[in-house]
């Protein structure tokens, strides 16, 4: 089910002194089962965009298609479609409310109708698939950890079973193992459910390393959109909105301008590391003679 | 869902009226206020025009902004209106079955609506010029003579301030809670009363938790920056009346002056 955005604009408080324009003229296509990263500078209107994907917030002006119907239509039924968008947000702090973990996650599929009963399964199978130990199930939500508390909530919106998950800066404030947990993770539900992915993030590495699709915002415009490597190419560009490449980008372009014939389309470590060696090998370095097996 | 909350809305800005000391503007508010009590003549009523227009133009705010404030009176308004138009006994002017009116119902719920009008625009132009915390300093500044007789003047302003500071911070907030259940498929629109009621627990036990948190964090912050309310305390930035104070003063005492002679004379 794709999502559509056609010319999307929002204004925060319109005609007032404390006016916005958080999105301007925005268009784009997001199809099935894909990873997209969306990245961009605080306040450049990523959380803005990603909640008008599932109609919490209504356009000022343009339109928004979901498998082809104006969500914003006289009869659309929005209810219908946040089960199948499902957005988790920044702050856990701000849906959990339950006395325990599970009753929590179980909110949303009882909202869509199912018992309690027939809602505890999909609750417990979500907690799981978020990596969720089953010891804390019963836990009061506000005793967990921050990464613990960022799961739950997670799970609470994966419990809904919806085609497309959209996590907004699900990694913000944890410790660099719960990240990359919580993404792998993320990555393998996408392979195991075949959802769609959104993710929006402020690591360029993590991008890097789970999306096929790369979305760039700054002041309420999409900049880039396309392969993380073609946009990382652009990284003097980036920087100028207050962004960065991934290390590794810059490692390649430097080899590059001395003269090695590396592949600058390697974005993350494990890529980097065979190109330099292939490059390696191709210019007969001296280097792989010397010492060449311990590389 | 609260876009229209104009009263305690400040609009920034470097008009004369943002630049008077706050004391000055909340004496002059009071003033403006007894003023409309006082003139009960249309010339009185056009003086008191002339002043708020003045002021109006002074503040360089845009009209519709101060008249917003307005809209949210509008229902109280219409009925003061009507319950003066046809309750008020005297000579009938027009009836028909049994409502009737009269000449001095007209008269009355015309100043009561002009009265009403003024107030509330008057008010409006003084928290668009003023922040929260100016006024809530003016107010503790002007009550200061009531330590004497033990009212803890300063703690009931810091008490103030630190409420309007919070307003639109849990404005805010359950703005995104309500977003974050409503993704979870919460509804908090449909439904009867007691459903409705059930329905804003996903929304007020997070927001009571955060608004406790935060106001947690924020006495520490106090604690650990060694306050202990008002005894001996003073301000880094100590509020000082200066020239266009007095001149404001000047002005007030004039448009005052002028009201207590209508209402003499009689005109
Ligand atoms: N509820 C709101 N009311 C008014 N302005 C807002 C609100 N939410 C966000 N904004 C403003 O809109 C702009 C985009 O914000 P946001 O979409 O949250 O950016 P990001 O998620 O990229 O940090 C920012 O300038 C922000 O201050
Ligand atoms: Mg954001």
């Amino acid at each position: 089910m794709p999502i559509e955005c056609k010319d999307v604009s929002f204004t925060y408080a319109p005609a007032t002194a404390y006016e916005i324009h958080a999105l301007k003229n925005i268009n784009l296509r997001i199809e099935d089962h894909e990873f997209i990263g969306i990245i961009g500078h605080t306040g450049s209107g990523k959380s803005t965009l990603i909640q008008h994907f599932n109609a919490l917030i209504q356009p000022t002006s343009g339109t928004i298609l979901y498998n082809g119907e104006d969500i914003w239509g006289q009869n659309y039924n929005r209810r219908t479609l946040r089960s199948e968008v499902g957005l988790a947000f920044q702050y856990p702090e701000h849906q959990l409310f339950e006395n325990d973990v599970l009753s929590d996650v179980c909110f949303g599929p009882m909202n869509q109708g199912l018992t309690r009963e027939e809602a505890e399964p999909e609750a417990r199978k979500a907690l799981l698939q978020v990596g969720f130990k089953e010891k804390n199930f019963l836990k009061s939500p506000f005793e967990l950890s921050g990464g613990q508390k960022k799961r739950a909530a997670i799970a609470g919106v994966l419990a809904m079973n919806p085609k497309i998950l959209i996590l907004d800066e699900p990694t913000a404030g944890l410790d660099p193992r719960g990240r990359d947990n919580i993404l792998d993770q993320i990555a393998e539900l996408q392979s195991v459910r075949g959802i769609t992915i959104i993710l929006v993030s402020h690591s360029m590495e993590d991008i890097a390393k789970y999306t096929r699709r790369l979305i760039v915002m700054n002041q309420g415009e999409v900049v880039y959109d396309d392969a993380p490597h073609e946009v990382f190419s652009h990284y003097e560009e980036l920087e100028k909105m207050g962004l960065a490449a991934p290390q590794v980008t810059y490692l390649m372009n430097g080899l590059k301008k001395r003269g090695l014939p590396v592949d600058l389309k390697a974005d993350t470590v494990a890529e980097a590391s065979k190109s330099i060696l292939k490059a390696l090998r191709e210019v007969d370095s001296p280097l792989l003679k010397e010492g060449g097996s311990h590389v | 869902m609260f876009k229209d909350i104009t009263l305690g809305q400040y609009y920034p800005g470097d008009s004369v009226l943002h630049r008077l000391d706050p004391r000055t503007k909340l004496i002059g508010t009071l003033a403006f206020i007894i003023s409309v009590f006082i003139f009960h003549t249309f010339p009185g009523y056009a003086v008191a025009t002339v002043f708020l227009a003045a002021v109006i133009w002074l503040s360089r705010i845009p009209p519709r902004l101060i008249f917003k404030g307005l809209k949210a009176i509008m229902l109280l308004l219409i009925i003061t209106v009507m319950f003066n138009i046809f309750l008020t006994p005297g000579e009938i002017v027009w009836s028909w079955r049994f409502l009737k009116v009269s000449r001095e119902g007209l008269s009355l719920s015309g100043r009561m609506a002009i009265r009403l009008t003024y107030l509330v625009t008057g008010s409006s132009i003084m928290t668009l010029t003023t922040t929260p915390n100016q006024l809530t300093n003016a107010m503790e500044s002007l009550l200061r003579p009531l330590n004497r007789i033990n009212v803890p003047v300063h703690e009931i302003a810091m008490m103030m301030s630190i409420a309007l500071r919070f307003i639109p911070i849990l404005m805010e907030e359950t703005d995104k809670i309500m977003k974050a259940q409503t993704a979870r498929g919460a509804d908090f629109e449909s439904g009867g009363i007691i459903k409705k009621v059930r329905n804003m627990i996903p929304l007020l036990v997070p927001l009571f938790i955060s608004a406790f948190r935060r106001a947690n964090d924020l006495a520490m912050a106090m604690e650990a920056r060694c306050y202990h309310g008002g005894g001996g305390r003073t301000q880094m930035k100590p509020l000082r009346y200066a020239m266009i104070d007095y001149a404001a003063f000047v002005i007030l005492t004039v448009y005052l002056a002028i009201g207590a002679v209508f209402r003499i004379v009689g005109i």
